[in-house]
Parts: structure tokens; sequence; C-alpha cells
């Protein structure tokens, strides 16, 4: 962070400090706590908390942060994928590829070699959830899990524990990761299609998905202004696809 | 297998059936009414399947993905400054708030911080674009319980803050003006007087709405003690803004949390109600627009001079890494996790948006309530489908 | 309506059908124009229709053209005959009300010199409408019209008792039912002996003609009592379904029926055709008299239109409560102290 501290006033190291104090702390009882079951954690000084769990400490977790922590604020759940994904980005989309081919050859690839953020992850799928103290001032934990390959498909993601005992707002953030990642969640029997139709077959959000509108149209790049009345037009601007 | 023709027919018979009265009214299941997709009361398209007894509700059903748009996967092929205009059309109401917690996520990880002047610029569009959406939202509320006229009042009054919005950037509702490290332009000249005389008429207009809605006995009669609902529930689902406030929580982003912007350099009260209901919450965005009232004349007068737009590269590429900035937009807490590699596009990020978890109490707030407070309570609520569906 | 000419039966009646339909749309039309157009439009700081006519005045003239050329329409699981009677019959219901409305001494429709029946008749045929809008929700097969007429039911029915109730006060003070009668009784009556502007029974029958307002809004099913109709709810209740002529028929059956009730308020209330000053037995009256008749229906369709537009709308559970526990009442209050004042005085 080096520009923001060259030209910080002094009472912003010193506002740095007091959370650090207070996230600290929370990382040294949650550490104490759940013991082997914090697989990583990340501490961003005054700014957030991360921490990974087993998704077997997933729902105890959350649990303990609701009802002896005091995290009362659900604020949101959702997923990542951590597959590069193989149709490339942005300008480097191409129409004439071999989607399927691409598709499987990324697929072939080992989830563990992925990289993947803060407090690390091991599997390609990543649960992660936010929760607040609004008792507090500015105090939010990010909790992620990573999802286990499912018993019947390695290659598909299995299911973690549901927290909708726990924060009843997770039910639709739940509903919405299961559509666009195919995650499951034990114990939530809502899991419907929350956005998309019921005939929908895919995951959406997965990386091997692809937003095919790139692969259909190429991205135009810098397109030319139009000509005015009377000008002619510069030829062939618009179809070389600009990188 | 094949469907014969007459197969077909009798499939569509059968649907057909269900809107045939007289078959529903002899079960005890009671009455399905679809209120939407398209329908005056529904702020777009949300569908909600209400399973009625007569005039009460036995359960209710939102069904949303009417406008999903995709964001999550569209931001990942996109760059950093081509997902500001993307996420400029979320909320389409407020646009400037939608494009902040974006901007300030990717300046966290960036490790810019924006100029002073940019950041009170910055607030000051934040604080207008509440004061459009929340003036909408009174005569809104106005026309669900069935005055038809302050609607009127609501929208020309509005239109002043549109005009200075749109003087400033060119465009009312999305003036995608943000960019990452600062604005896109200056204020012109003349700009500032002119919003503190908006800022005046604002707070007539205020006044105006408390005298004619929330003064009158049918619109109490409808509204008080209608939807309760209550501190401790509202936080689990997720409720904010001004709905978790009107619950009796104290919590405000743009005071309980540290962020680069200007919020702290002006002072204003962060108003609560303790009862819950749709009159709280109503009261409630009343008092939080005088609030913006009051932020934007401070600001606008204070206004330091300077640079407003810091030093970026030309071509913006972030450093791995993850951050989550969330900011009080109008319709409550919106928030973005800005997950990075080293690229120049973001690799995911998820939105928060708060009419996602507003509408997600709906199942538990209407349950044994009567048709016409199915509106009363979703008025109150306040929600955007742009924002629901994303 | 003779005009000192002998006409045989049948062409009279023809006159006196042709003048009810005038009668009955040209106050409708100016109700349409002049409250639903432009009042409510520079409450809610527009102009309305500016386009057709001067001012927008043709409007309703193109509405109705508009609404003649548009396609029958009608559900395809709806009940067919039900469907299209109802709108008749509420047009019907407020033809029959017209009927006994006096616009001067005598223009009035009907053969004889006094009708004995009155108010009484005008009340038990106004209540037909409520039939007509009932069947018009059950049988457009759709669920937000069939809620629509249920509410439109349970309201019309409720509020028709405090709109008798009313009544019954000005017919005791009168002392007839015949609104003729009542309208000479107007004029020729005295307040403590002083007869300068005769009797008007709005001074003493103030409490009779606030119930008779709060009930005509909600038989009209305006605001505060549109829960029938409620736009934001049921879209559009009881006549969704409706289009095209149809639905112009529902329309013209609301303004008219706001018409034919202003004129009975201020036939009951206000002095009917009758001026302080005027005399009650000339025959210019016949012309005079209906155009003050129509000044007086102005003044009671502006408050009831701009009731309608200031007011959020009554839950209808809540409408209810009102109509049974609070107008009832006080309308059998009103009549008591009525019938007690007119022996003691």
């Amino acid at each position: 962070m080096s520009s923001a501290d060259t030209e910080a006033p002094v009472e912003d190291d010193a506002a740095q400090q007091e959370p650090d104090e207070r996230r600290d702390a929370l990382l040294a009882g949650l550490t104490e706590r759940l013991g082997d079951d914090l697989l990583g954690s990340h501490l961003e000084p005054g700014i957030n908390l991360w921490i990974r769990v087993t998704p077997e400490a997933w729902v105890p977790t959350m649990r303990h942060l609701r009802d002896d922590l005091g995290f009362r604020f659900f604020e949101f759940l959702s997923a990542i994928d951590w597959m590069p994904s193989p149709y490339g980005r942005y300008e480097e989309a191409a129409v004439d590829v071999d989607l399927h081919a691409l598709r499987d050859a990324a697929l072939a690839v080992d989830p563990t070699t992925f990289e993947t953020g803060v407090a690390g992850g091991d599997t390609r799928f990543q649960v992660f959830a936010r929760v607040v103290n609004v008792a507090e001032r500015d105090l939010g934990i990010i909790v992620k899990a990573d999802v286990p390959p499912s018993a019947d498909d390695p290659a598909e993601p299995g299911a973690v524990g549901t927290i909708v005992a726990v924060y009843p707002g997770a039910d639709w953030c739940e509903r919405e990761v299961h559509e666009m990642y195919g995650i499951g969640f034990d114990g939530n029997p809502n899991l419907r299609s929350l956005y998309l139709p019921s005939a929908f077959e895919g995951h959406p959000l997965r990386k091997d998905f692809p937003l095919l509108a790139r692969h259909v149209k190429p991205w135009p790049g810098i397109v030319d202004v139009e000509p005015m009345p009377g000008e002619a037009a510069t030829p062939g601007a618009d179809e070389e696809a600009d990188g | 297998m094949t469907v014969t023709e007459s197969e077909q027919l009798a499939y569509v018979a059968a649907k057909a059936a269900d809107a045939r009265v007289n078959v529903e009214l002899e079960t005890d299941e009671g009455m399905t009414l679809n209120i939407g997709p398209q329908h005056p009361a529904t702020h777009g398209t949300l569908r909600i399947v209400a399973k009625l007894d007569g005039e009460q509700v036995l359960w209710v059903e939102p069904i949303m993905g009417y406008m999903h748009r995709g964001y999550e996967k569209l931001v990942e092929v996109r760059t950093y400054p081509q997902v500001t205009t993307l996420v400029n059309r979320i909320d389409w109401l407020a646009a400037s708030c939608n494009e902040t917690p974006f901007i300030l996520a990717t300046e966290q990880l960036m490790g810019v911080e924006a100029p002073l002047r940019a950041q009170y610029l910055r607030t000051i569009f934040h604080e207008m674009g509440r004061i459009a959406h929340l003036t909408m939202f009174l005569g809104d509320m106005g026309v669900q319980i069935g005055a038809l006229t302050p609607m009127f009042y609501a929208m020309r009054d509005r239109e002043f803050v549109l005009n200075q919005t749109e003087s400033v950037s060119g465009g009312r509702f999305h003036p995608n003006f943000n960019r990452i490290g600062g604005l896109k332009d200056d204020i012109p000249k003349g700009w500032l007087e002119e919003t503190i005389r908006v800022m005046r008429k604002m707070e007539a207009f205020c006044d105006q709405m408390e005298n004619l809605l929330l003064g009158n006995e049918i619109f109490e009669q409808r509204t008080r003690g209608i939807g309760i609902i209550p501190a401790e529930i509202a936080q689990q689902y997720g409720l904010s803004g001004a709905n978790l406030r009107a619950s009796g929580v104290d919590w405000d982003l743009r005071r309980d949390v540290d962020s680069p912007m200007a919020w702290k350099h002006a002072d204003f009260d962060v108003i609560t109600h303790t009862d819950g209901d749709c009159y709280a919450r109503t009261w409630v965005r009343l008092q939080e627009t005088r609030e913006a009232c009051k932020i934007v004349t401070q600001l606008c007068e204070d206004l330091p001079s300077g640079p407003i737009m810091a030093k970026v590269p030309r071509i913006i590429k972030v450093p791995a890494g993850e951050a989550y900035v969330a900011t009080e937009n109008p319709l409550g807490e919106m928030g973005y996790y800005v997950v990075s590699q080293g690229d120049l596009g973001p690799f995911r990020v998820k939105i928060r948006t708060a009419s996602f978890h507003n509408i997600s109490i709906v199942p538990w707030v209407l349950r044994g309530v009567y048709v016409p407070d199915i509106i009363s309570i979703l008025g109150s609520l306040y929600f955007i489908l742009g924002d629901i569906d994303r | 309506m003779m005009f000192g000419l002998e006409l045989a039966y049948w062409q009279e009646s023809i006159l006196r059908s042709l003048g009810v339909l005038v009668a009955v749309l040209l106050p409708a039309g100016t109700f349409v124009y002049v409250f639903l157009f432009k009042m409510v439009s520079f409450m809610q700081n527009r102009l309305g229709p500016m386009e057709a006519g001067p001012y927008g005045s043709m409007q309703l003239l193109a509405e109705v053209g508009k609404a003649l050329q548009k396609e029958d329409l009608v559900p395809d699981k709806a009940d067919r005959t039900l469907f299209k009677l109802a709108p008749y019959l509420v047009v019907a219901t407020v033809l029959l009300t017209y009927v006994a409305i006096p616009f001067g001494p005598d223009m009035v429709f009907i053969d004889n010199e006094f009708f004995g029946t009155g108010i009484f008749y005008v009340m038990a045929v106004s209540s037909i409408s409520v039939i007509g809008i009932i069947l018009a929700g059950w049988s457009s097969a759709s669920k937000y019209a069939l809620l629509g007429g249920i509410r439109a039911a349970g309201q019309l029915i409720a509020y028709e008792l405090p709109l008798v109730l009313s009544v019954i006060g000005v017919v005791i003070q009168a002392g007839t039912l015949d609104l003729q009668r009542i309208v000479i009784a107007q004029a020729t009556g005295e307040i403590f002996g002083w007869g300068g502007i005769g009797n008007p029974f709005i001074l003493t029958q103030f409490i009779g003609l606030l119930i008779f307002m709060i009930a005509l809004q909600a038989e009209l099913a305006q605001t505060p009592f549109d829960m029938p109709v409620a736009e934001s709810e049921v879209v559009g209740g009881y006549h969704v379904e409706y289009t095209g002529l149809r639905f112009l028929l529902f329309f013209i059956g609301e303004f008219a029926t706001a018409g034919a009730f202003a004129a009975i308020a201020a036939t009951l209330f206000l002095g009917g055709w009758w001026l302080p000053g005027l005399d009650l037995e000339a025959s210019y009256m016949n012309v005079v008299g209906p155009l003050v008749l129509l000044g007086k229906m102005m003044i009671f369709g502006g408050i009831i239109f701009f009731i309608r537009f200031s007011y959020p709308r009554l839950r209808e559970d809540q409408l209810q409560r009102f109509a049974w526990k609070f107008l009832i009442p006080l309308a059998l209050v009103n009549i008591t102290a009525t019938a007690i004042l007119k022996v003691v005085f």
C-alpha cells in the first residue's frame, strides 16, 4: 500500500493500529477455538479479516460467530470458481474456437495448482460468507470454506452444510450459489432455481461455462466514429478485432 | 416418446383449469394469485405468487429473474473501467451510488486514494443520488397506498436534482462519472451555488410530503402496525439501510465504517425508529432525505480545491488480492467483493445488493396479512428490480 | 315536457327519452371534462388534455370515438351473457335514477305533476347497479376481477345503509318523499320566521349531508373507498377485462351516477333548482332551473373529485368498520334528533 502511506497523515497510521488490535484479538480467539479447523487466515489491518475453515467446520463456525461473538448481521454468501477461464478474457476471446476442446483441456488440470486468493484454498470451488457485528464499529469477518469434490463425480463440486438455521437470510444466497455453481447445501430443502428458468441446463457462473456473446461476435475494440455526411468511411476499421 | 396433439391440448387445458375460479374456490388450499410480473405495484418485473384465503394471505413466494442480466458473468470479461459502465445499471435510480463501492474496492486493491476534492465530490454525488432515489420512494409510497397526487410533486422536485447531475456529467440517470482514482471532470462554474439552492427546494419538498402524506390519517391507518419486522430478524435476513434503522438497529455505514469518502467531514444524524412497521420505514426515509440535503449543503460549502484525479496509470492493472467495500446506498447496503489476480480485469466480482436481501424477508413478513397490505409492505421495503436481479 | 303543444303519447315518450339522455350525458360529460381532465390535472401540477378542441374540451368525444372503434374482446373462460350484460345494468340504473330528479317547476320526466315515491324510488333503483358491478367482477374469469367484485359487493352494500339513513332526516323535515315537494318545502320554508332565503336543509341537516357525501364517495367506488378498483393492487378490479364500448359504459355510468347523486344532494340539501329571489311558479324557471341545478351539481361534484385525488385508500376491513361502527350509528342519531326537533319546533 505504497502511495497511500506516503501521502497519508499520521492519524491514519494511528487509526490503522487500533482496529488491528480488535481484529488480532478476534483472530486469536478464533484460532484458539477452531484449532485445526482453521486452515488459513489473512488480516488486512484496518480493513478486513479473512479466515478459511474446513468444510465440516463451516456451520459450527458460523454458529459460533453468531451466538458467541455477536456477529448477528448476515451480509452475503457466495462462491468462487478458481479455475482460470479456458476461453480467454475480454479482447482475447476469439470467435472460431473449439469450445469443447478448450473446456475439456481446462477441466483436465489439477485443481490444486490453481492460484487461489487470500487465506489459501485446495479445491476448485470455495464458498465464502461475510457477517458483521453491528454493535461494534466496522467489524466484519469473511469466512471461506473449500467445497470438497462430489462423491459421485470428482469433477463436480460436492456439498457443504447449510447455514440457514443460523442466518435465515442465507436461504436465497444458497439457492443462487447452487444454481450458478452447482454446489450443494446439505440440509437446505429449498434449493430450487432462483433466477434461471427451471429448464436451464448448466451452471452459468462456472468458468467452463462460456459467455457465448464473446464467441458469436468478436469484441469490436476501438470503433471508429461515424463519418460526417460527405466524408468517406475509413475502410476496414470495424472488421479487424482490435486487440 | 412423442406427444400427440390431443395430449398437448389436454395438458394445456389442465393448466388452464388453474385459471378457472370455480375449481379453486372449492379446494381448501386457497386461491393462487399471481401479482406480476406485469403489475403497477411491483416496481418492475417481480412476480409474487400469493396463496389467498379470501383476502388473507396464506403464503407468498417471490419469483425473480425476469431481469437477470448476469452481471457477475459479464464482469469477468471486462476491464475495470468497463465494469464501471456496467455497474451503473444495477440500481438505476441512483447510479453514482452503484459506482462508488466498486471504485473504492478497486482503489483499495491498488493502494491509491482519490484526492480530497474528488472524495468530497463523490460524496456529494452519492448523496444527491440518495435524494433523487428517496424522493421517488416518497411519491411511490403514496401511489401504492392510493394517494395519486403526491407522486407528481415528487417527480417534479426530483427533476431539480437530476438537472444538477446532468449538468456535471451529461447523464441524468447514468452519469458514469466515477473513474478509478478520482472523477472524470471537474464541476462546472456556478454548480455549487445552484446545488445549494436545489437543496433548499428539496427540504421544502420534504416538509410538504410530511404534511401531505405522513400526516394523513388514512395513510397512518394503512401503514402503522403493518409489516412489523423485529430487529433480530432484520439482522439475520440481512436487511439494511432504512429498513434496518426503522427496526431500531443503529447501523449506518457512512458513520460506522472508515472509507475514503467525505462523510467524516460532514455533520449529520443517523435516524432510527423503534416500531419497525411500514410507517417507520417511510418516516426514516423522509428524515434521511433531509439529512442528505444537509450533508450536500455542508460539503458544497466546504469543498476544497485541488486535483480531482490521483496519479493512476493509463492502463489500469490491479495487483492480486481480494477486497470488499460496502457503502450506504439509498436502498441499503451495497457492496462489491472484488477478486483480482493481477490482470486488467477482475477475476470475480460478487455484487452484494441491498434489495436482494430486503426482499428475502418477504415470505416471512407476508404471512397472514391482507392483500392491500402486501402492496403496502412491498412499497415500504422498497426495492429496485435491477438491484434484486442484477 | 309539453311546451304547450298537444303531442301524442308516443311523441311525448320519445321527447322524454331524448331528454333523459341529454340530462344524463351532458352533466356526465361536463363532470368528466371539468373535474377529471382539468381540475385533477391542475392539482397534480400538469395541464391535462390540451390538443382535442380548445383547451382539450373535445377530449371526451375523442375518447368516445377511440372506445367505439376498439376490438370487442370477451375473455375465453368468461360467462359471455353476464359479461356482456353487466355494463348495461349499470347504465340502465343511472338512467332510471335521473327520471325522478326535478329540473324545474314543470321540467319533470314523468306524466304526473308529482312523483309520489321520489327519493325512495331513487335509492331503490340505484342499488341495482351493485348487481351490475358484482356480475362484472364474477363473470370476467379473472382473479383480479373477482377480488374487485367481492370487495365491491361488501363495500357497496355496506354503504347503502348510511346513504339511505342520511336522507331520512331530510324526509322528516320536509314531510314528504317527493323530490319536487322537497324543493318547494325548502323554497317556502322559513328559518325562525325569516323567509328570505327559504330553508335549505343544509343548515339543519349538516350531519346528514356529511354522511351522505361520505356514503356517496363509497357508492361511487372513489378513493378513499376505491378498493374495488384499487389500481395498484387489483389493477382494474371489476372492470379489468373490459375494453371498448363496454368499458366506456362503465366509465359513463360512474360519472353519470356521480352527476345523479350530486343533483340529488343539491335537491335535498341546497334547494334544487330554486334560488332565493326567483319565482317558484314562473315559466322562465323552466330554463333557469336546470342551469341552477347544474351549478349546484358542479359544487358537489367538485367536492367528490377533490377528495378522490387527495386521499389514500382505506383497506377493506377498515372501510367496513367505518361504515358499520361509525356512520350508521351517527345516521341513526341524526334521525332521532331530527324527529325530536321537528316535533318540538
